[in-house]
């Protein structure tokens, strides 16, 4: 008898102490993610993380760079040649193979919107420069085509199209 | 004998009490305050006390009346387009958001030359490039900002009551404030009261004489039919009652979730505390002390 | 009490280590098994209280840096920005805020102990003037926080207290300009208090640290004042004192998690929620509650002593009423060290308790009478408790008798 009481009274004893260190950790987490949730972008930082952009006033031919979370963007309105351009390389020639349509939005093959930053080590490319008519890094020498594609070069990738979509004939978001 | 932990606690106990009394006496004794504001009465805030919730019609009605009426000469340099459509506010949809921003120009040096039309990331446009613009506009007063006026006023509660204050969570004395003084115009200044030129008569205004013409009247802000289709009443009353509920919503435009988050947290600290009591007791049981 | 290690290192490895840093060994004699008084009460638990609040103030704090900007333009709308768009900034902000209230409510309960129980006693009189060291670290480190946000309150709290370095004659005014950084409190102010309000917790830390370790040398007092005298008086502190120390903190943190999300305004004051403005006075200065007893004393002395000006006065006073607990362990003499046993010295404890909270509230009422006849009162009180009433009562008392243990004590205790 006595053991039993013993014993089940050692179980008791146990459960408690399992059941508020359970507690306790379950509250040491709920404390840490706050603490590490603060560092995520803020609501006045996400509320810029998507934008709306109107293409209508660029001329063919000329690009301009906007600024989407902080990072550098071309718009660039392009030519005729240069989608003709773009379209005849075949993807065999391409280091980092991608079509011009891929690349571009059905409808609106003229407007070109790429993060500005050159897939090597981030430098701005310089524009309607290089051996392949579309843009130059000065600073390691990466040639990119009328697509942004890389064509020679350290860069291993094309120039990033951020995702966006046309929500009217010149109205374009970003994010 | 006598633990030195009961004794330690009973005194403890009793001299509360004794400062307690002593100070519930003081009040009454220093002399009476000359230049003091009348008592300012508390509102039926639905956001008041722990429990309290934004009332959304409330907010959405406030919202009018500071757009309509108070925007024209006070700014709310913290309040984006964007916050109006946040969780906890005036609930209203980001769409709607979107257009109301579109209305408004900002200024942005980016932009050719130099406004465009607002987005909901943008801050409320003041009314006013600069204080001194807004002061020679105003006959020399600065109508100060919204953005958190509701919590940069308040209520001196005479003693006891601030102290009950502490136990029911109520910090509206700024919504309070703001409603009276909206009511307390009086159209001329009492007997014997040297009201300066362009200056108006108000009972609750520190000094009485506040540069501020009554910004509302009757009828002054239509409002469209509540939900179930009752007109809600227009009145000054109601407007104030609105707008000070709006202000206090910007002034804390996370009160709702604040509030929510410290329920769950009290809870599971009232049970933690309960578990940690029994596991101490459990250890404790073989040791006298 | 630590001179037979209990440490016997379990394998290869921990030997080891034991060899180069004996963490481990450190560890298990002085958070494990170091021998507790068995008889120690709930008072006691607010030491551990008070590592958790300066461990929440320093981990909230940190994070609040990564958010504020320090410059009299931003400072303000940063603060406000915290609250309004950082990810459950609001909370965040408001631990911190409040966090500074809890301190200080654990520092005077921890404090009142101490000179209820006579823990400032030989051989504790070290870990007194530490506990007295970071008191004052700490009411510097909460006041220059108080400048941060840049409010009304901020602002002239700032100036108001800047001015009492005037005070001091001939280079006053110079202690003045070096503290500001200017002629009056502005940007260089600000960009100085923020860069101490966040070096200074880690001093405090580091003070924490020496006032752990002289309590580690003659071991805890105990509510019946008297020493351990043999090893069935104590008991190891982990798992008995770590259990019931987390257990206060648990408690603690009820009223604490109260004022955060239900009241995190209700402690400061409107007037900073009002961008500073070296234009405007607001109409009454208040500082934070926790200030108040010492302001109380700064305000009383409003008459010249000889050729001291009232202004210097008042700030000796203030000065005086904080140096003068480092020099408590020798004004009261008194062989006993519990209050318990000490039928007189209850009765003008427990007076100056009562004064202290008079202190505080006389510091938030308007300098006019009554309340300007109660300070000075309440402040003579203040300097005689400490300079004539415990020098007096060690002399004239009769201590009641003392247990000879604390075995003895509990036992009669339990079989009372």
């Amino acid at each position: 008898m006595a053991t039993q009481a013993e014993h089940s009274s050692t179980n008791r004893r146990d459960f408690l102490f399992v059941a508020t260190g359970a507690v306790g950790a379950v509250g040491a987490a709920a404390v840490v993610w706050p603490l590490i949730n603060q560092l995520n972008p803020d609501a006045s930082t996400l509320a810029l993380a998507s934008i709306e952009f109107d293409v209508g006033a660029i001329p063919e031919g000329q690009s301009v760079t906007i600024t989407w979370r902080g990072l550098p963007v071309f718009v660039r309105h392009r030519t005729g040649a240069e989608i003709e351009e773009a379209k005849a390389v075949p993807l065999s020639e391409l280091k980092d193979p991608e079509t011009d349509e891929a690349r571009t939005k059905e409808g609106h093959e003229e407007w070109l919107i790429m993060i500005a930053n050159c897939t090597h080590l981030g430098c701005i490319p310089v524009g309607e420069s290089g051996d392949f008519d579309g843009w130059f890094c000065p600073c390691h020498g990466s040639h990119y085509d009328s697509a942004g594609r890389i064509r020679r070069g350290p860069a291993p990738k094309n120039l990033v199209v951020p995702p966006y979509e046309f929500v009217s004939d010149t109205l374009v978001q970003i994010g | 004998m006598i633990g030195a932990k009961t004794m330690f606690k009973t005194k403890i106990i009793i001299a509360a009490f004794a400062a307690l009394a002593g100070f519930a006496g003081l009040p009454a004794m220093a002399a009476e305050d000359s230049h003091a504001t009348p008592h300012i009465e508390r509102q039926g805030w639905s956001f008041a006390g722990i429990f309290g919730t934004y009332d959304v019609h409330q907010l959405q009605r406030g919202f009018q009346v500071f757009r309509e009426v108070c925007s024209s000469c006070h700014s709310a340099n913290l309040i984006s387009f964007r916050n109006l459509s946040e969780e906890g506010g005036p609930d209203f949809s980001e769409a709607q958001v979107k257009a109301l921003a579109a209305e408004y120009e900002v200024e942005d040096a980016t932009a050719e030359g130099g406004r465009r039309p607002g987005v909901a990331a943008d801050r409320w446009p003041a009314p006013f490039a600069n204080d001194q613009e807004a002061r020679d506009a105003n006959g020399g007063s600065l109508p100060p900002d919204f953005s958190v006026l509701a919590k940069a006023r308040g209520v001196t509660d005479p003693f006891p009551n601030w102290v009950f204050n502490y136990f029911t969570g109520y910090q509206e004395g700024g919504a309070d404030y703001i409603h009276a003084l909206l009511n307390g115009y009086h159209e001329e200044a009492p007997e014997g009261f040297e009201l300066a030129e362009g200056k108006y008569y108000n009972d609750y205004f520190p000094g009485k004489a506040i540069g501020m013409a009554p910004p509302l009247a009757e009828g002054s802000v239509t409002y469209e039919p509540g939900e179930d289709g009752v007109a809600v009443p227009e009145t000054l009353e109601q407007y104030s009652s609105d707008v000070a509920a709006f202000m206090m919503w910007m002034a804390e435009p996370h009160l709702v979730s604040r509030k929510q988050t410290g329920f769950v947290v009290l809870l599971f600290l009232v049970l933690f505390a309960g578990l940690m009591y029994g596991t101490k007791r459990k250890l404790w049981a073989g040791i006298e002390h | 009490m630590s001179e037979h290690s209990s440490y016997t290192p379990g394998n290869a490895v921990e030997k080891w280590l034991d060899d180069r840093l004996p963490v481990v060994r450190f560890a298990k004699e002085h958070l494990m098994d170091f021998p507790t008084p068995k008889n120690l009460n709930y008072w006691w638990t607010f030491g551990a209280i008070l590592v958790m609040c300066l461990g929440v103030q320093i981990v909230t704090g940190v994070i609040l840096a990564m958010h504020y900007t320090p410059n009299v333009g931003l400072a303000f709308d940063s603060v406000e920005h915290i609250r309004r768009d950082v990810n459950g900034g609001r909370i965040i902000q408001a631990v911190h805020a409040v966090g500074a209230s809890m301190f200080f409510v654990a520092l005077y309960i921890h404090m009142f102990r101490g000179l209820f129980y006579g823990s400032y006693k030989a051989p504790r009189e070290i870990i007194w003037i530490l506990g007295v060291l970071i008191f004052i670290l700490t009411v510097a480190t909460a006041f220059m926080g108080y400048i941060l946000p840049w409010g009304q309150m901020s602002f002239w709290g700032a100036t108001v207290i800047s001015n009492i370095f005037s005070a001091i004659p001939v280079v006053g005014e110079n202690i003045k300009q070096l503290v500001l950084g200017g002629f009056a409190v502005g940007n260089p102010t600000l960009n100085r208090f923020f860069s101490l309000h966040y070096l200074l917790p880690f001093v405090i830390a580091a003070i924490v640290g020496l006032h752990i370790w002289a309590l580690h040398v003659p071991g805890n007092n105990n509510p019946i004042g008297v020493e351990v005298k043999e090893s069935r008086d104590t008991v190891p502190f982990h798992p008995y004192y770590t259990m019931k120390d987390l257990f206060a903190m648990v408690v603690f943190m009820i009223p604490f998690a109260w004022f955060v999300f239900f009241a995190p305004d209700i402690l400061g004051h409107p007037d900073n929620y009002i961008m500073a403005n070296s234009q405007v006075t607001p109409a009454h200065i208040v500082p934070e509650w926790y200030l108040l007893p010492f302001y109380t004393i700064l305000r009383a002395i409003d008459f010249n002593v000889l050729f001291i000006d009232s202004k210097l006065g008042g700030v000796i006073a203030m000065g005086g009423a904080l140096v003068m607990l480092l020099i408590v362990p020798w004004l009261d003499t008194s062989k006993v060290r519990s209050g318990s046993f000490r039928p007189l010295f209850k009765w003008f404890y427990w007076l100056f308790v009562i004064n202290f909270v008079a202190l505080t509230y006389l510091g938030a009422q308007p300098a006019e009478a009554p309340y300007t006849h109660l300070a000075k009162l309440c402040t003579a009180y203040y300097f005689l408790y400490f300079l004539v009433i415990l020098p007096v009562l060690s002399r004239i008392e009769t201590p009641k008798p003392l247990p000879t243990s604390i075995s003895e004590s509990v036992l009669g205790k339990a079989h009372a």
